[in-house]
């Protein structure tokens, strides 16, 4: 359900830190291949193997992708921006340092609207571009965690790669509030292509910042950190349970202890990680060894206007098409879809018959086969041959999905072809319609005379047996009249 | 601005952030020697500079950026040449929090 997450005279406030790895040929600071899934350790250098003397230099398509960002969400580009050094020992970062961005942000300040039942508005109060950590292989103890590791071996491929880490105030008031906006924000950065934001893969994560406090106050409680939840329902149902701890500490009258939290999706359990450092202890100063960045306000705008539909935008116009707002938001958060959709639309002529079939037959071959719209062979221009039939009459609703499915088998078929072929054409001519009629109704007499007795739901087997008569080639409505015409007759 | 005097607590608070080990001897000279560092910017933040704007690098109309072209990186091998104990594919750590 939308809305707040309020119980026993308390409120939800959480905020999200959200990293997006950018999808550049390269990475941040030297031209060692951005990559996943490489052999451990060939994507390095001197520069992210941190070898001294070495010198970052910044990548122009990671900057100008993380402004395009920026600017969907709203925020401002200021016309400088710096980097800076971000202080703390760990074997995920050679230099013991990590370049980030501090009091000169590349974007600051925006508002990030989520629009549907429920709306709701996400102020953004910065997103600054940063260097990704090594990975951590950990051999022995449990995978991923460090307590009871036999020791490590650290991969740098991603070491160095471009992160742009978005921030958000505490505006979020649910945990479903929480899911809903990063389904959005996933979606809007898809759309403008700067990264896959796969989660599985890590190229989104998040952080959320949970706390309560009393309804009505202005103030906010300790908060913990929930750490790196890796899909929308583990962040949606661990900020549910640190949201319930937190009432359940508050409630026997004991304090919030700020700290860093792993949630178990196994379990549902949350466990305190040690912190790398103290927070306050990161000891930034300006990165001397990279010059600042300066954004042209012409550039800016040009960026602004090369940006492509966003989902936001798209679910206002689907919406304003006349689309319920479910479908508008599933099309306006899957962009593939929405491209079929937009596609098979203009092919179709007409907004809602097109919706209909994306969201029924199209999404239940999707689903089924496991594949994105744009994999399947079922093309726009083949499924609008297909509505053109059923909207002209020539074939009913259950030839429709027979033909859908030869489509989907056969890439060279079209509708018309199959139709042909497979004698589909709906029979809609009253002798030929009358004579199936009355060869059922002649074979039936016991329902007959139940329906003439006063039993009318006897009509919809009738039916049954009639269109099962006509092959499912039978016009279903003028079936339905012809049917009752003879019945009370 | 009156001088910055730093206590020996500061002073290994400091030294445990970079991972130094200290022994007494060694908190009272860098205690020494840091505050006279601090006590060097102190004069420097005497100038009068009130009309002079914050920058944090010598050349502020910089823009050096780097067109996003991926080369190969170096050779595993190399990469792993000067690691103190190399594994098989990588760098190898001692435990950690262990
Ligand atoms: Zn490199």
């Amino acid at each position: 359900m939308s809305g707040a997450w309020q119980r026993n005279g308390y409120e939800a406030v959480i905020g999200l830190e959200i990293h997006v790895q950018l999808n550049t040929a390269s990475k941040m600071f030297c031209a060692c291949p951005n990559r996943y899934g490489d052999e451990p350790n060939t994507n390095v250098c001197m520069v992210c193997l941190a070898h001294p003397g070495a010198l970052p230099v910044a990548n122009a398509e990671a900057v100008r992708q993380s402004a395009r960002v920026g600017l969907a969400l709203g925020c401002r580009i200021p016309a400088a921006s710096e980097f800076s050094r971000k202080q703390y020992f760990y074997p995920d970062s050679p230099k013991a340092y990590q370049i980030s961005q501090y009091d000169q942000p590349l974007c600051a300040e925006g508002s990030f609207h989520v629009p549907g039942e429920g709306a709701f508005s996400v102020r953004i109060t910065r997103a600054h571009l940063e260097e990704d950590a090594a990975k951590m292989i950990h051999a022995g103890g449990d995978a991923g965690r460090i307590q009871g590791s036999a020791g490590s071996v650290v991969d740098f491929n991603r070491a160095g790669t471009p992160l742009l880490e978005i921030v958000t105030e505490p505006d979020l008031r649910s945990p479903e509030d929480a899911r809903r906006f990063l389904t959005l924000l996933r979606a809007t950065v898809v759309a403008i292509g700067a990264s896959d934001c796969d989660m599985e893969k890590g190229s989104l994560r998040a952080d959320a910042n949970v706390s309560i406090r009393p309804l009505g106050s202005e103030e906010y409680g300790t908060k913990t950190e929930l750490k790196n939840m890796n899909s929308f329902r583990f962040l949606e149902r661990g900020i549910e349970a640190e949201l319930e701890r937190q009432l359940g500490l508050v409630r026997a009258g004991e304090a919030v202890r700020q700290e860093t939290l792993h949630f178990d999706p196994a379990t549902g359990g949350l466990t305190s990680l040690r912190s790398k450092e103290e927070a306050h202890d990161y000891r930034y100063f300006p990165e001397p060894d990279l010059l600042p960045v300066a954004q042209d306000p012409d550039d800016l705008a040009a960026l602004a206007g090369q940006l492509p539909e966003l989902p936001v935008a798209r679910f206002a116009r689907l919406t304003g098409a006349g689309l319920p707002e479910a479908t508008a938001l599933l099309l306006a958060t899957e962009v593939e879809l929405a491209a079929y959709y937009d596609d098979l639309a203009g092919r179709v002529g007409d907004a809602k018959v097109a919706a209909n079939w994306v969201m029924g037959e199209l999404q239940a071959h999707l689903n089924a086969a496991g594949i994105v719209a744009d994999a399947t062979p079922v093309t726009p221009e083949r499924l609008a041959g297909l509505v053109a039939l059923v909207v002209a009459g020539t074939i009913n609703q259950t030839s429709a999905k027979e033909v859908f499915q030869a489509l989907v088998e056969d890439p060279a078929a079209t509708a018309a072809g199959v139709v042909g072929g497979r004698g589909l054409a709906q029979v809609g001519d009253a002798d030929e319609l009358g004579a199936i009629v009355d060869r059922v109704l002649a074979d039936h007499p016991d329902e007959v005379a139940a329906f003439r007795g006063g039993r009318e739901q006897v009509v919809g087997f009738l039916v049954g047996q009639c269109m099962k008569a006509s092959g499912g080639r039978a016009d279903a409505k003028a079936l339905q009249a012809l049917l009752r015409e003879r019945l009370t007759a | 601005m009156s001088d910055v005097e730093l206590t020996p607590d500061e002073v290994r608070h400091v030294a445990a952030l970079a991972r130094l080990g200290l022994d007494d001897a060694e908190v009272e000279r860098l205690g020494r020697e840091l505050t006279s560092i601090l006590g060097h910017v102190n004069t420097i933040a005497q100038l009068p500079i009130a009309d002079v704007p914050p920058t944090t690098h010598a050349n502020p109309h910089g823009d050096a950026l780097r067109p996003d072209a991926a080369r190969p990186g170096a050779p595993r091998a190399e990469a792993l040449a000067n690691a103190p104990d190399p594994a098989p594919e990588g760098f190898r750590v001692p435990p950690i929090g262990a």
